[in-house]
């Protein structure tokens, strides 16, 4: 049990910023989501009221989350694993479909979204047997079953039409590497998205002899040169990677996700195209960037938005609700919520580093890597500089399994962060 | 090292997020101006375009709502197209075309269905019009001509182009504005300030209601009415007679300076240019490279004036004391000088200046102008002197009035032959043809009858303008403040006399008018025009200035009749039955008027593009129109006729019809 006089002793400075990113996420989902001229915020039937709803049962999750003894989480990571992914599994038999997408439990009017507390889940596991000590990251073994921890809820949401939260897993890397991951996994992973960019937009040719000249250019500068082999066959591979690429754009990749990579990349040309691609694929995108550059400086003022008071925007409550920060409080408002993300991930890797055991750490550097990636994600695609992948922001967007997988992922470090200070 | 990759993938996505932030709202963004932010609706309400009267209070020019049928493509919902068709009086396949090309353009604006709308088919279709869901009636306000004279003056309105919004803020795609005439110089007076309600939409297009309550709509201010200086029964008279000619009258008040008619044929009706056969036209107008209907001869065609301008040469002569009513010159069939020679008709010699006026003597002339330019040991001294005479009598410039378009003609300074033959080496003779107004000196019709206003004020003029009231406003003070000439007012009376006698028993003795003391002068311009590279002459223009009546003058004019030959045979006869019609409003010459109606110069204008030889001047040929045409011209005059310029009458009648 806690006593009364600790409460002091949590890192008040994330609780902070975590509260300011919540409220100042419900001022915009108000906008976006009002409908008539009186707002009444207690109306439950609106999603604004809703929300309010949500952000106080959250409080009352935060306030149990940090009740539980911070060894809870520790020792008992596994389980929570397995029933996170059994609730997973379970969708396929019991889930409800919402826009094709069957990531949903309905309970009684309610909506549950497991996979936004698989996340937090799976950051347990990961941080659980890393830290395990007969666990070595760099021993081929070990990191196959890491693969498989991280890859099982990524593979299963990917089957439930959520490929954004896919890439969410893919965040794990920062954490292995800060663990001691060998780098060769990211110069892969690095080599790998410049090959496969670099090949949509030039093409495979020019892709090739790029690589062929850099390769063989680090190959000759090198003091000891091992045998040509080695290079040759990075050459290889990545010229596959490039056709693999290329083959995959033009021949398999469903129709709507290719022509958001290629409104990305500007891959097209032909004017008239274009414009019919601005009114249908790139709809969203086109007008969340009127919506966010008629901001300006200072923004057009709360609930005064015009392009969000005429629902220009879809989902502009949910996956697209930094537009509405973008018109209504211009760029003085996005740019400080940009700062007030960056300052909250910097403090959580601040303490992350100050833990004392590992678990600890891995867990605060897995907090930080999943919302890092959904800020990355979600703002990056409203703004138009990664290609629209659906993906919510964490604390603003509408949802309240999303807020709530949220809250529960932060305040389990920030209990587990306690447990450092108490503990002196 | 290690704890850094995220730190800085954290710290350089920040860096991304806020260079696009700042790119995408300060370099390219700024609030949206509110007529540009598509999420608000702009519904515009326009005013009453005012409407046209001329002096004596006749309608000219009113409006007519004209209904579009318009729709947005995505709201349509299923239909029964052949009805719908049948009601609009189109084919079904055409139906298809229309809607794909507006879905092309945009699915969720709205587009025009079917232009113009007339009345009845308006009718039949406001009862049904329900029943077709995402098409509406948009009215908008044509203008409606109650007149078929005035083209080149009434002007016409059409929509704006890309140029024009770019300009001026004030007009979006689709407004009206005046295109020609007194609609472009009063279009502001015109047409009024339109009003415009700001509603908030969702994405579908559909409203929400007033944006922000309503806080920055306005109202609309209706335009304001205008009366023109035009007499538009004059004006119809001054049409019907150069029907079948070329060229120009233009007819001034000369104690006010208003502009009585305005004549350029040949002409249109200006309801050509209204509506939904607008285009059509104006294309047809426009292409018409021979008959140039767009072009108005009476402000933009530079002639020479020809022996009009004489009078002139003669008044400098005297302001600067070279010359004396009584110093006679000698003329032997024209002005010999170094080995050549101007020529002249037969009349008695020598000449006074009266009888030099009233026989139009190029001698006389030649003697006064080299006298004047003589003046001074330098030419040049002279030359300036002379020009700016000249030019005070609104010569040589732009009149700078409220005419939509003219031309500023040309005066001849010292530099105009400094230019052509060097600083001190050249002399009076160099160019003795600005004695009888030919040589350098360009004029437009509106020139011509300013300066003749001049001479029947005895020294000065008002701006000709078209403007006589604005409803609830004054006119500009320019037209109200009179231009002095740089001649005293006493050399003016022999003048003047002079031009009497020409109708007395000089060059215009055949076209006199019983009980009105009219003066004049006739003239003629050689012609010259080049037909693919060809410089060819052809017929003389006939010219004519006269105002009347002598004492207090009423009206001025200038007439140019193209290829009409001399002065009197066309001009001189036009200008007396106008002044006679204006005066008097009844022809006590009626041979002049049959005469003038029966024949027509068309076959002239047609000669050099036959490819034919063909004679000019002497040898040119009188044709006269067929009898039907001729009976149709009568039966127009005496439309014309039957008119009342009483402003009670008018006002009456009006009444009637509103």
């Amino acid at each position: 049990m806690v006593e009364a006089g600790r409460y002091y002793k949590f890192d008040w400075l994330t609780i902070i910023l975590f509260f300011i990113l919540v409220g100042f996420g419900w001022l915009n989902i108000v906008s976006a989501s009002h409908s008539g001229d009186t707002i009444n915020y207690f109306d439950f039937s609106q999603p604004y009221g809703k929300q309010l709803m949500f952000i106080f049962m959250t409080i009352g999750l935060i306030v149990l989350i940090l009740a539980i003894e911070s060894k809870f989480y520790e020792r008992f990571a596994s389980v929570i694993y397995i029933v996170s992914m059994l609730s997973l599994v379970g969708l396929f038999v019991f889930g409800k479909s919402v826009n094709g997408a069957t990531s949903w439990y309905g309970i009684g009017g309610m909506t549950l979204q497991p996979s936004e507390f698989a996340k937090a889940a799976t950051a347990l596991a990961v941080a659980k047997y890393v830290s395990d000590l007969n666990t070595d990251i760099n021993r081929l073994k070990d990191q196959i079953y890491v693969f498989g921890i991280i890859a099982i809820p990524a593979i299963l949401v990917l089957l439930q039409k959520d490929a954004g939260s896919t890439l969410v897993y893919g965040s794990f890397i920062f954490v292995l590497y800060r663990e001691g991951l060998s780098p060769i996994y990211l110069i892969i992973l690095f080599m790998i998205i410049f090959i496969s960019l670099c090949s949509l937009k030039f093409g495979v040719i020019i892709t090739s002899t790029i690589i062929t000249v850099l390769v063989l250019g680090y190959h000759f500068t090198r003091r000891r040169k091992p045998i040509l082999i080695q290079p040759i066959s990075i050459i290889l591979v990545s010229i596959l990677v490039s056709f693999g690429i290329r083959y995959f754009y033009d021949n398999i990749l469903p129709f709507h996700q290719k022509d958001r990579i290629t409104i990305w990349l500007s891959l097209e040309k032909d004017p008239v195209k274009l414009e019919r691609m601005k009114k249908t694929i790139a709809y969203n995108l086109n007008e969340s960037e009127k919506a966010i550059s008629s901001g300006g400086l200072t923004g057009k003022g709360f609930l005064e938005g015009t392009r969000t008071t005429g629902k220009f925007v879809p989902e502009q409550h949910t996956d697209y609700i930094f537009s509405t920060v973008g018109e209504e409080w211009g760029f003085v408002g996005s740019a400080g919520v940009v700062i007030v993300f960056i300052l909250l991930f910097l403090r959580i890797l601040h303490l992350a580093e100050l833990q004392r055991s590992q678990f600890s750490r891995m867990y605060g550097y897995a907090v930080a890597s999943i919302f890092f990636m959904h800020f990355f994600i979600n703002i990056g695609m409203v703004m138009g500089v990664i290609p629209t992948i659906g993906i919510p922001l964490p604390m603003f967007s509408y949802g309240g399994s999303g807020l709530w997988g949220f809250a529960i992922l932060l305040f389990i470090f920030v209990k587990l962060d306690s447990d450092r200070i108490n503990q002196w | 090292m290690r704890r850094f990759l995220l730190v800085g993938a954290i710290a350089a996505v920040g860096l991304i997020f806020i260079s696009r932030l700042f790119y995408l709202q300060i370099h390219e963004g700024g609030i949206l101006d509110l007529y540009e932010d598509n999420a608000i609706r702009k519904v515009y309400d326009y005013p009453k375009r005012g409407f046209v009267f001329d002096r004596n209070g006749e309608l000219l020019v009113s409006n007519q709502p004209s209904y579009d049928v318009m729709f947005i493509p995505r709201e349509v919902k299923p239909l029964d197209t052949l009805e719908f068709c049948k009601l609009l009086k189109i084919e079904k396949s055409r139906f298809k075309e229309i809607f794909e090309k507006a879905y092309h353009y945009s699915p969720w604006l709205p587009s025009v269905f079917i232009p113009h709308l007339s009345k009845e088919d308006y009718a039949s279709l406001q009862e049904k019009m329900r029943k077709f869901e995402g098409f509406y009636i948009q009215k908008r306000s044509l203008r409606h001509y109650e007149t078929s004279i005035g083209a080149n003056v009434l002007g016409d309105i059409g929509e704006v182009n890309d140029a024009i919004i770019a300009r001026d803020p004030y007009y979006k795609m689709g407004d009206l504005i005046g295109k020609q005439g007194i609609e472009t110089s009063y279009e502001k007076t015109l047409r009024g300030v339109k009003g415009i309600k700001f509603i908030q939409k969702d994405r579908f297009n559909r409203d929400l209601g007033p944006y922000k309550d309503g806080i920055y709509d306005t109202l609309p201010k209706p335009g304001s009415d205008i009366t023109i200086t035009i007499d538009a029964k004059l004006q119809a008279y001054g049409e019907l007679l150069m029907q079948n000619k070329h060229g120009g009258i233009i007819a001034i008040e000369p104690s006010s300076g208003e502009i009585l008619a305005m004549v350029s044929t040949p002409t249109y009706n200006p309801n050509l240019l209204v509506g939904r056969q607008r285009s059509v036209n104006f294309s047809k107008l426009y292409n018409d490279s021979i008959n140039k209907p767009l072009y108005d001869r009476g402000l933009q065609a530079m002639y020479p004036p020809g022996s009009p301008f004489k009078i002139l040469n003669a008044l400098i002569g005297l302001q600067e004391g070279v010359v004396t009513t009584e110093d006679r010159f000698s003329c032997n069939h024209g002005y010999s000088y170094g080995g050549r020679k101007m020529g002249c008709h037969s009349h008695a010699s020598p000449l006074n200046m009266n009888g030099g006026i009233y026989n139009s003597c190029n001698a006389y002339f030649a003697n006064v102008y080299r006298r004047i330019i003589d003046k001074t040991k330098d030419p040049a001294v002279g030359m300036d002197i002379w020009s700016n005479h000249v030019k005070s009598f609104g010569l040589g410039n732009y009149l700078n009035n409220d005419l939509s378009v003219g031309q500023p003609g040309k005066i001849p300074n010292s530099k105009t032959y400094d230019q052509l033959y060097g600083e001190h080496r050249w002399g009076s003779t160099f160019n003795l043809s600005n004695a009888i107004g030919q040589g350098e000196v360009l004029t437009t019709p509106i020139q011509l009858a300013n300066m003749t206003a001049a001479i029947a004020n005895r020294g000065y003029y008002f701006t000709p303008h078209i403007i006589k009231h604005i409803e609830g406003h004054t006119i500009d003070a320019k037209y109200t403040t009179p231009n002095h000439t740089t001649i005293n007012k006493e050399h003016f009376e022999p003048i003047v006399q002079g031009m009497f006698d020409v109708y007395n028993h000089g060059t215009a003795a055949g076209v006199q008018v019983k009980g009105i003391e009219i003066c004049g002068k006739t003239g003629t311009a050689e012609n010259f025009i080049k037909i693919n590279g060809e410089r060819m002459q052809l017929t003389d223009h006939s010219i004519f200035i006269a105002f009347a009546p002598k004492d207090n003058p009423k009206i001025a004019l200038a007439i140019f009749v193209e290829n009409g030959y001399f002065g009197a045979r066309f001009a001189g006869k036009i200008a007396s039955l106008m002044v006679e019609k204006y005066i008097n409003d009844t022809i006590t010459r009626p041979d002049l008027e049959n005469w003038v109606l029966r024949y027509s110069l068309e076959h002239e204008y047609a000669k050099p593009y036959s490819g034919e030889p063909f004679g000019i001047n002497r040898n040119s040929t009188l044709d006269p129109i067929s009898e039907p045409e001729y009976l149709e011209l009568k039966e127009l005059l005496n439309k014309i006729n039957s008119k009342s310029r009483n402003p009670e009458d008018i006002k009456k009648n009006q009444g009637a019809n509103l």
